[in-house]
């Protein structure tokens, strides 16, 4: 097998195995959905004009938790060195980690936001609309999101500043995904949104691991 | 890029702003008394009325912050790709002026959004992109401060001032698709009614000025702190 290969399946069995994997990020993500009800009130019509913003928020949120861990545990047992040394280029590297990561979990947030628009009462068209928004967007989250993890990766506390950081760089994704499903809602097609968030997602899941490997090899010593 | 080299010495650069700081301070000062004189003498606009004055304090200080953070941006990659450490001075000098002239344009915007628009704040694609871009500015500046090690804090946030560099705009855009109810620019698609141009001008005249002063200031803060620091070490051991 691949060098990539076998760094993604161990990086996915590491989630898996420490941490419940998707489990926690799914439980929040599903935490913060039933949180926005008791907040704005039970109002379906209101539910399902706020559902796309507030399940791309809750997505963005939950994506941000086992970020900071991203390349921090390998860091620190030093296993991030000896990845470092192997032929694989450190860019490569980032990749796989940013592809485990949006195996682990923005993918099952997708996969789960079905369930969590129809308690948002929404029709068919506009889930179906959130479905695709998160499948083409949540990769970017995991891509601009390494690129702050591999930023922060030496500090203890790293997972404060890490949102700070990466949040304000995500607005784009936020607002052409919940701006599709908003579109669909009033009746237009969200295909413009959707392409736009592609665009975003296609540049940042291309560029970003440069980044993050710059910054993976400063903190190296490098 | 000779020119710049030179000057990225520490030692030619304390001495080329100490002469040049007399003169942009001095600038700066007549330009913002002459520019705030102008900006209360201009006559109402039909329908502005007196709040067009707010605009000749807000315009320059949103033109500025947007000027601190290239100037970040440029420091950012001048010291990525040639490891002048005085570049990473001047970038981490440029933020606090950059992230203090966005907070300006905020607060100038809702004074002036509260008679035009009825509300302080509107989710105004400008606004909001300007709210983000202070958050941008705050990570930036979160990021300086929390990693110890000086020479790869100065790496680290050069290369999110870089990354913020490309996503800025696409932010810009993507909030500007968002919602768009701010007024477009008037200054060069000539629509600025020709009575207002010299406060307009004369402002941000004093506040360029006024940056690039407190700009060197700040640069020349932090060598003369490092050079006492090393003397400090120097006597200590």
């Amino acid at each position: 097998m691949s060098s990539f290969g076998t760094l993604l399946l161990r990086d996915l069995r590491l989630a898996a195995r420490s941490g419940g994997g998707a489990a926690l990020a799914l439980s929040f993500f599903a935490l913060v959905a039933t949180l926005v009800p008791l907040g704005v009130g039970a109002d379906l019509k209101l539910l399902a004009r706020v559902a796309g913003g507030v399940l791309w928020v809750a997505a963005v949120l939950s994506a941000l938790l086992s970020l900071d861990r991203l390349f921090q545990g390998d860091f620190e047992d030093g296993s991030l060195e000896v990845i470092a040394l192997s032929p694989l280029a450190l860019e490569m590297v980032a990749l796989a980690k940013i592809l485990a990561h949006w195996l682990s979990t923005g993918l099952p947030l997708t996969l789960l936001s079905p369930l969590l628009a129809l308690l948002f009462n929404l029709d068919v068209a506009p889930t179906l609309t959130l479905f695709l928004s998160l499948l083409i967007g949540t990769p970017a989250v995991s891509a601009v999101g390494a690129i702050g993890a591999s930023l922060t990766l030496s500090l203890k506390r790293g997972g404060l500043i890490l949102p700070l950081i990466i949040l304000p760089l995500l607005a784009p994704v936020v607002i052409f995904g919940a701006g599709a499903v908003a579109l669909v809602l009033d009746g237009m097609s969200g295909g413009g949104a959707l392409g736009l968030l592609a665009a975003f997602a296609f540049g940042a899941v291309l560029l970003s691991p440069f980044a993050a490997a710059a910054s993976v090899r400063l903190n190296l010593g490098g | 890029m000779q020119f710049l080299f030179r000057y990225a010495n520490p030692h030619n650069f304390m001495r080329l702003s100490g002469a040049v700081l007399p003169f942009t301070a001095i600038g700066a000062a007549l330009a913002l008394i002459a520019g705030i004189y102008f900006s209360f003498s201009v006559p109402p606009d039909y329908q502005q009325g007196t709040t067009i004055t707010i605009l000749f304090i807000h315009v320059p200080a949103a033109i500025m912050a947007m000027v601190a953070y290239s100037s970040i941006a440029v420091c950012s990659l001048l010291s990525l790709v040639w490891r002048h450490p005085l570049s990473d001075t001047a970038a981490r000098a440029a933020a606090p002026l950059g992230a203090m002239f966005t907070v300006m344009g905020l607060i100038t915007g809702a004074l002036w959004g509260k008679p035009m628009w009825g509300a302080y704040w509107v989710w105004d694609a400008r606004l909001t992109s300007f709210l983000l871009l202070l958050f941008i500015y705050l990570g930036y500046m979160a990021l300086w401060s929390a990693i110890e090690d000086e020479i790869k804090a100065a790496r680290a946030a050069a290369i999110l001032a870089l990354v913020g560099a490309v996503n800025i705009p696409i932010i810009k855009f993507s909030v500007e698709w968002w919602n768009t109810l701010h007024q477009g620019e008037t200054i060069t698609t000539g629509k600025l009614a020709s009575v207002y141009v010299p406060a307009l001008l004369t402002m941000m005249l004093g506040y360029f000025l006024l940056f690039i002063t407190l700009w060197m200031v700040r640069i020349r803060t932090a060598i003369l702190e490092r050079r006492a620091r090393n003397l400090m070490q120097g006597v200590a051991s």
